[in-house]
């Protein structure tokens, strides 16, 4: 080999060099990777502050090289308002599960959306909540069977999923509330560029922004990672369908 | 210069004079017109101000801001402190510094806005889960409350703790005049602990998960020298009347106020009485009490409450001498004279 080899595919910058603790599979871990591509491309991993959740994603702090913050369980909306008032130059994401962001915090976010808070939201629905092992969660399929829900979601006595998108969307404080999801490499691609624009969004002061991303637990759903995918594609999707919810025409212009 | 200013808005201009960049509230009787002031005075100083969706919103602002080591403050009262009090642990184990104002209202529960102390116990004893206390400091009066505002921004920097200050709305409501420090602008010292962005620097995380017992045990151990710390410099009381005292009244806030004048009309029939004032809640006075306990004849405790500063009295007496209790729950607050007669039945 006298030709130099040419470097086509690296860790971004800003993920850390260490091995997360996301069970194998698991989309939490393509999403991460997507945030810190985006935040290299950017060019703003030394202007970010993350929120980490609780959930599945609360190691999150040691897999990004930029600044973090743990929140409490549903409340990093209200972090993220506080040090974006304080500090509007740079740009604050939270990252957030179902459990998080649609059920012990949906005050949170309705809020922060509400105020057209200068906040970014990766919003990751997984329909359980992964790291109490796998109880009924806000965004549970009716008739899914978890820990909690042993003989499917009943939807007489356990209710409806929340559609978290839908309901954003009427807020007229939020610029930019999209769906997508991961399950094969084109929706990844789509969902990599959705982070992109929601950071952009926040770069120029647009207002508030949120990717929700239809994800997978092969843990708890008690799957392999393929048939999780297949699951996500055939079910998750049907139910929470990707697109774009809320889009002001600002956004548009960015592109 | 004094101005005759309402003691909810003096908490407002005293932050701002110490130089506080962001306050995030939600509206609770009796201390709403801080916030309300707060609204007026802070977007024209450039400054944060969000109205929060509830006490939650507010205090993990709070917590946001503080996290990127600018001056920031909050204020609330009872149900709202209880509504805040996971994220007050989180703060607590997390070393950032902020200001928590609670204007004490009758309780348990819903209860009423009327002047009470009974949240004693949530606020020097902890409050939220895990160990932890904060510093509370107690006025008596609006200039008092000026003062340990500003001082409270200071203290809360040098610990990296929230500090608390305690009232009520006899406090919040009642207008004296008042002088103000100077205008401070918001202030950033170096604080290489900030969340900032991680410019030329390692990343900065700001968190209160510690998954190993052994680290997490280390961070406690860290902690509890802050509050040793704390309890060793922060030590803060005023005395009237001690002179020979052979009963000693001890009272903070708006009871130390109401009992203060009860003494002096107690000294002027000749009743060897003083008023013991603690004014930091946490640390509680043990020392000086103790002390005091020695060569006082009796104890008696004023509260707003069932009875619990007493049992902190109790703690510094050692019970070796009589103490007994006068309070008044729900709100009512005693006259002086109230206390004089009580005072009278204890010396008789
Ligand atoms: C106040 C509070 N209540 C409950 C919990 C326990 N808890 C930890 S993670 C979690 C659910 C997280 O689920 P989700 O947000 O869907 O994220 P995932 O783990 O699926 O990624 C719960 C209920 C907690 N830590 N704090
Ligand atoms: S439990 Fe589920 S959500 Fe959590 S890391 Fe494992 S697969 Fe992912």
């Amino acid at each position: 080999m006298t030709q130099e080899a040419e470097l086509v595919f690296s860790r971004p910058e800003s993920l850390s060099d260490v091995v997360t603790h996301y069970c194998p599979g698991c989309i939490h871990g393509i999403v991460h990777r997507l945030i810190a591509e985006v935040m290299d491309e950017l060019g703003i991993r030394e202007r970010t502050i993350g929120i980490a959740p609780v959930g599945c994603s609360v190691l999150a702090y040691n897999y990004f090289e930029c600044d973090f913050a743990e929140a409490a369980h549903g409340r990093a909306p209200a972090m993220a308002t506080g040090m974006k008032r304080v500090e509007p130059d740079l740009t604050i994401f939270t990252y957030q599960g179902d459990g998080d962001l649609a059920s012990i915090g949906t005050n949170e976010v309705i809020h922060a959306a509400a105020r057209g808070e200068n906040i970014t939201t990766i919003f990751i629905n997984n329909a359980v909540y992964g790291m109490t092992g796998g109880q009924m969660a806000p965004t549970t399929l009716p008739g899914m069977v978890t820990t909690s829900s042993p003989y499917g979601r009943d939807v007489k006595t356990q209710g409806y999923p929340v559609r978290v998108c839908e309901l954003l969307s009427q807020l007229d404080g939020a610029a930019y509330i999209v769906r997508r999801t991961a399950y094969k490499p084109a929706e990844v691609r789509k969902l990599r560029r959705a982070i992109k624009t929601a950071f952009q969004v926040q770069m120029a002061g647009l207002g508030f922004s949120l990717v929700e991303v239809v994800s997978n637990c092969p843990t708890n759903w008690g799957m392999t990672p393929k048939e999780s995918l297949k699951f996500v594609e055939e079910r998750m999707v049907d139910y929470y369908p990707l697109g774009d919810f809320r889009v002001k025409d600002e956004v548009k212009d960015l592109r | 210069m004094k101005v005759l200013m309402k003691g909810n808005e003096a908490i407002g201009e005293a932050a701002i004079r110490a130089g506080c960049d962001a306050y995030f509230g939600y509206p609770i009787t009796p201390q709403t017109e801080v916030l309300e002031y707060m609204s007026r005075r802070m977007p024209k100083l450039g400054r944060a101000f969000v109205q929060a969706e509830s006490e939650l919103g507010a205090i993990n602002m709070v917590y946001g801001a503080a996290c990127t080591g600018t001056r920031v403050m909050t204020t609330t009262s009872s149900p709202g402190y209880s509504l805040m009090q996971e994220a007050v642990s989180y703060i607590a184990l997390s070393f950032v510094p902020c200001v928590i104002v609670n204007i004490m209202r009758g309780g348990p529960g819903l209860g009423n806005i009327q002047p009470a102390q009974g949240d004693y116990f949530q606020m020097t004893k902890g409050g939220g889960h895990g160990d932890y206390h904060l510093l509370v400091l107690a006025p008596a009066t609006v200039q008092e409350m000026v003062d340990l505002i500003v001082e409270a921004f200071d203290l809360a920097d040098k610990y990296r703790q929230p500090v608390t200050v305690i009232a009520d709305g006899l406090i919040g409501q009642i207008m004296e005049p008042v002088a103000f420090p100077e205008l401070k602008a918001p202030q950033r010292p170096e604080r290489p602990w900030a969340l900032t962005g991680a410019k030329g620097r390692e990343k900065n995380i700001i968190t209160s998960l510690y998954l190993g017992a052994e680290r997490l045990e280390q961070e406690n151990i860290r902690l509890q020298a802050t509050i040793r710390q704390i309890e060793e410099n922060e030590v803060r009381y005023t005395e009237y009347m001690m002179e020979g005292a052979e009963l000693v009244v001890v009272a903070y806030g708006t009871a130390g106020r109401i009992v203060q004048t009860a003494v002096k009309q107690a000294r002027e029939e000749g009743i060897a009485v003083g008023l013991f004032r603690p004014i930091s809640m946490f640390p509680f006075p043990y020392a000086r009490l103790k002390e005091i306990a020695s060569t006082a004849q009796q104890i008696l405790v004023v509260e707003l409450s069932a009875g619990q500063m007493i049992e902190d009295v109790r703690l510094a007496s050692c019970d070796q001498l009589p103490i007994s209790f006068f309070g008044k729950m729900g709100g009512v607050v005693p006259l002086p004279d109230d206390v004089l007669a009580e005072i009278k039945k204890l010396v008789k």
